[in-house]
């Protein structure tokens, strides 16, 4: 007779994701995105010396989630809070968790600054191109024609002006390292958001410079539509405006890579 | 034998998880409710073509699938 082979899980929850229900709506990737910062964290082995940064915005519980030390900051402050923390404590990994609105609007002088002065931080962009936590109003990320609670006849750049793209422009500073973008719509677009927040961490601990890793995601809840219309509608309007892609890899964080 | 477990209170019944299987739809929406009120995905294999290639559990934003092989 046979040996019944035995089963093993090969998925589950990661160690550093608590065990609880989050707040978000269904189908936003904010929980994928959690998720895969959490198997990062496990991978590197690096729970107890990792501080997170949560913003102001839809993720702004995202200390009940991520089971790492973490700190709350004022509405687009968490760059300047991340910059303290990590030059007081060099020997943890700080990384800011930010969204498009307390990232790219309240929180762009913080960004510009902590990125050219080459801060030792990382920080996880999401872009849903649009204000989720306080009703789909106008980001500045989002695009031209989208119709929003602010644009209701859709963004006229005319007045709103145009879409910021952060990684262009984040990437044209000295002291940025490692500046990429990347998705969460199907597997395979996650796998290499992984190996990007991995990369950004491993930039920081070797003291490479800023990292910066944008997660172009959804917001189905205000953006109208059911969470497998908005993977669509992401992948059909967001991509376009905003390619994935590397925009900046030092070629200090090149040679990184080719040690690991 | 591969095989996924879907925690149905958990789930918020979003569906990410039923368009990415490899097998066709292994993954499928309930006609149920959970306690929340969500109709939670579920897992139909009566041929056993589950591979627990986990593509189904790594779009889940709730972490509610686990993958057995
Ligand atoms: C100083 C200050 N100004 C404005 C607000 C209101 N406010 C809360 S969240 C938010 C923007 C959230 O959008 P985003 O950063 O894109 O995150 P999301 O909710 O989409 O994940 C704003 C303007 C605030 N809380 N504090
Ligand atoms: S409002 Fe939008 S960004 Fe916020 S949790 Fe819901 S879907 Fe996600
Ligand atoms: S583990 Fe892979 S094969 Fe099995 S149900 Fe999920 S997606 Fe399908
Ligand atoms: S992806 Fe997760 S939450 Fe969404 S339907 Fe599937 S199991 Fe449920």
């Amino acid at each position: 007779m046979s040996e019944a082979k035995e089963e093993k899980i090969v998925f589950q929850r990661p160690k550093a994701l608590c065990d609880v229900v989050t707040h978000y709506c269904p189908g936003c990737l904010h929980g994928v995105v959690h998720r895969v910062i959490a198997e990062v964290i496990d991978d590197l082995g690096i729970q107890e010396i990792t501080v997170g940064i949560a913003p102001v915005g839809c993720s702004v519980l995202a200390y009940n989630y991520i089971a790492t030390d973490f700190a709350e900051a004022a509405h687009g402050r968490a760059l300047a809070m991340a910059t303290g923390m990590k030059r007081v404590h060099p020997e943890l990994v700080v990384f800011t968790y930010q969204g498009d609105g307390d990232l790219a609007a309240i929180g762009t002088n913080e960004l510009i600054h902590a990125a050219t002065r080459g801060e030792n931080i990382t920080t996880i962009f999401i872009n849903n191109a649009i204000y989720g936590m306080t009703g789909g109003q106008m980001a500045p990320t989002t695009l031209p024609g989208q119709v929003t609670t602010s644009t209701p006849t859709g963004r006229d750049t005319k007045l709103a002006g145009f879409p910021i793209r952060v990684c262009e422009l984040v990437s044209t500073l000295e002291g940025s390292a490692y500046i990429v973008r990347r998705s969460a719509y199907n597997p395979s677009e996650i796998r290499k958001l992984k190996a990007a927040i991995k990369t950004a961490f491993q930039v920081q601990m070797a003291g490479l410079g800023y990292s910066l890793v944008e997660v172009v995601s959804n917001c189905p809840t205000n953006w109208g539509m059911t969470p497998l219309e908005s993977l669509k509608w992401l992948q059909e309007n967001m991509l376009a405006y905003y390619p994935l892609g590397d925009y900046k890899v030092k070629d200090s964080v090149k040679e990184l890579m080719a040690k690991k | 034998m591969p095989r996924i477990v879907i925690d149905v209170e958990r789930c918020k019944g979003c569906g990410l998880c039923t368009q990415v299987c490899p097998k066709g739809d292994l993954v499928q929406m309930s006609d149920e409710f959970n306690s929340k009120g969500y109709r939670p995905s579920k897992f139909v294999d009566p041929e056993k073509k589950c591979i627990g290639c986990a593509f189904c559990a790594n779009m889940c934003p709730d972490v509610a699938i686990t993958v057995y092989r």
